[in-house]
């Protein structure tokens, strides 16, 4: 039996074509995903991500337990509302998920983490918590759901359907959140454009969906929400990243503390990890759409080595050209010239600097 | 579900038309394209190659995924409608006017052993269960 959100009769009212996502029901598309990713980047669009989980931790030890639990460093969240996206890792610098992090108070910090990692994720959690802070409460929150109203046009659009939100979002910056009557809301994404991310009670998902719709959102499946956050360059875990690789070698060196004095699971290990890979971004110069899993030979190969590969690849509906994330040789240069197993061809990609497109223009 | 009655179809979701001038016409159907999604990439064969019947001899790749089109029968490519190569998006738009490539059968009565409308009609309907 699959998973549904709250709003699964709402996106069959609106005939999306239904797709197993990690054992949840979720709407692939609408009708065409090109459609609903350029509306993204040109209007607004929404996205129901119930399937995420939202882990509220309460206690007054919380702050201390996240500076050991995750690689990002908790202590640049000052002020109430701020958001900080990080790693959680194994004791061996394996990612096991990557989350944002809100500060609300002193003694209540709010997680979101991937539907697909959720269980594990909260037992590793539970465990560490048992273990560094037992009087700290983990309360995995699916009585919440969450919509992201994404695109240049969509915070207005939100505050049309809650206009007594804007006063308290409209000087919101990235990554911070503010809370109005029963709404979290958060200027966060997965998109590369402005917009909210929105929690709020389950049952009142549908009516909420239906008023943005009715404002003129249109909604958009899992197959925009790819090719979005592939263009913004961000990562997706269990493709870019996952347990047998390290932040280090995802591009996410950024999220990691490792100057602090902080002793964070994970932290020796990847002081200890072999730095020979990087994800790159590569723009495709031949004909073709690169996916995951293809071979990438470069230059710094040598025999017998494993080469690179695509992790995330996909057709830019932005660029028109494909584009991919790719773990390659840490010799690889921006600039350079790669080659891409696609069946029996080798096609050139140029290794660029991601992301490839933000607020609406191309960046490669 | 659209399925036209006048032309033949296989189990692996290509039209086959029969011309006048004794070649056949092949694409991929209504089912396939709307299970692909919006095409952004069409590779098709080279004209004068010659094909057995299944054998791989296209590409046609979608923002979601990428899918195998076969030869429906065994015979000579005679034409590939390169416009698809600029607008991919035709397949999507009206799949049974965006053909893919042409063929000049091996043996013109092979065509009778494809499936016709209702036979394809009846394998999506057992797809489907």
């Amino acid at each position: 039996m699959l998973k549904m959100t709250p709003l699964n009769q709402a996106h069959r009212d609106m005939n999306a074509k239904m797709v197993d996502f990690g054992g949840w029901d979720m709407p692939l598309h609408y009708g065409s995903q090109l459609d609903e990713h350029h509306k993204v980047r040109r209007d607004a669009g929404m996205f129901d991500v119930s399937h995420m989980l939202v882990v509220d931790i309460e206690g007054s030890e919380v702050r201390n337990f996240l500076k050991r639990l995750v690689a990002n460093n908790v202590d640049k969240l000052t002020l109430p509302g701020k958001a900080l996206y990080t790693c959680m890792l194994t004791p061996q610098g394996g990612i096991i998920d990557d989350l944002i992090i809100y500060f609300l108070t002193e003694s209540w910090f709010r997680l979101v983490v991937n539907a697909g990692t959720a269980d594990k994720d909260i037992a590793w959690i539970m465990q560490q918590r048992d273990s560094l802070a037992p009087q700290l409460q983990i309360k995995p929150r699916r009585d919440l759901a969450m919509i992201a109203v994404q695109g240049p046009n969509a915070r207005a659009k939100v505050w049309q359907v809650i206009p007594g939100a804007q006063a308290v979002t409209e000087n919101l910056k990235q990554f911070q959140s503010a809370t109005f009557e029963n709404y979290f809301i958060a200027r966060t994404g997965y998109t590369g454009e402005d917009g909210f991310e929105i929690v709020l009670p389950a049952q009142d998902a549908v009516d909420f969906w239906k008023k943005l719709h009715a404002a003129g959102v249109a909604p958009a499946g899992l197959g925009a929400r790819d090719t979005l956050r592939l263009e913004a360059g961000m990562n997706l875990y269990g493709q870019d990243m996952d347990e047998t690789t390290h932040p280090l070698e995802s591009g996410l060196a950024w999220t990691v503390d490792l100057k602090s004095e902080r002793d964070f699971i994970g932290k020796q290990a990847l002081l200890n990890a072999p730095n020979n890979r990087q994800l790159v971004g590569l723009l495709l110069l031949d004909k073709g759409v690169l996916r995951g899993h293809q071979p990438v030979i470069t230059q710094h190969d040598s025999a017998g080595s494993t080469g690179g590969e695509i992790t995330s690849g996909g057709f830019s509906p932005t660029l028109n050209q494909s584009i991919a994330l790719a773990r390659v040789s840490s010799q690889t240069a921006i600039g350079e010239t790669v080659h891409v197993v696609v069946r029996d061809k080798q096609l050139a990609a140029k290794v660029v600097k991601y992301p490839f497109v933000r607020n609406g223009q191309a960046l490669v | 579900m659209s399925v036209p009655s006048q032309l033949k179809y296989t189990t692996s979701h290509e039209w086959v038309k029969s011309e006048s001038d004794g070649t056949v016409t092949v694409g991929i159907t209504q089912h396939a394209q709307e299970l692909l999604g919006d095409m952004v990439f069409v590779e098709l064969p080279k004209v004068g190659r010659k094909l057995n019947q299944k054998e791989e001899c296209a590409v046609v790749e979608s923002v979601k995924a990428a899918a195998d089109v076969y030869s429906p029968l065994a015979g000579e490519v005679v034409a590939a409608n390169s416009e698809l190569e600029s607008a991919p998006e035709k397949i999507n738009q009206d799949p049974y006017t965006a053909w893919l490539f042409k063929l000049k059968l091996n043996n013109a009565a092979d065509l009778e052993k494809l499936l016709d409308a209702k036979g394809y009609q009846d394998a999506l309907d057992n797809e489907a269960h």
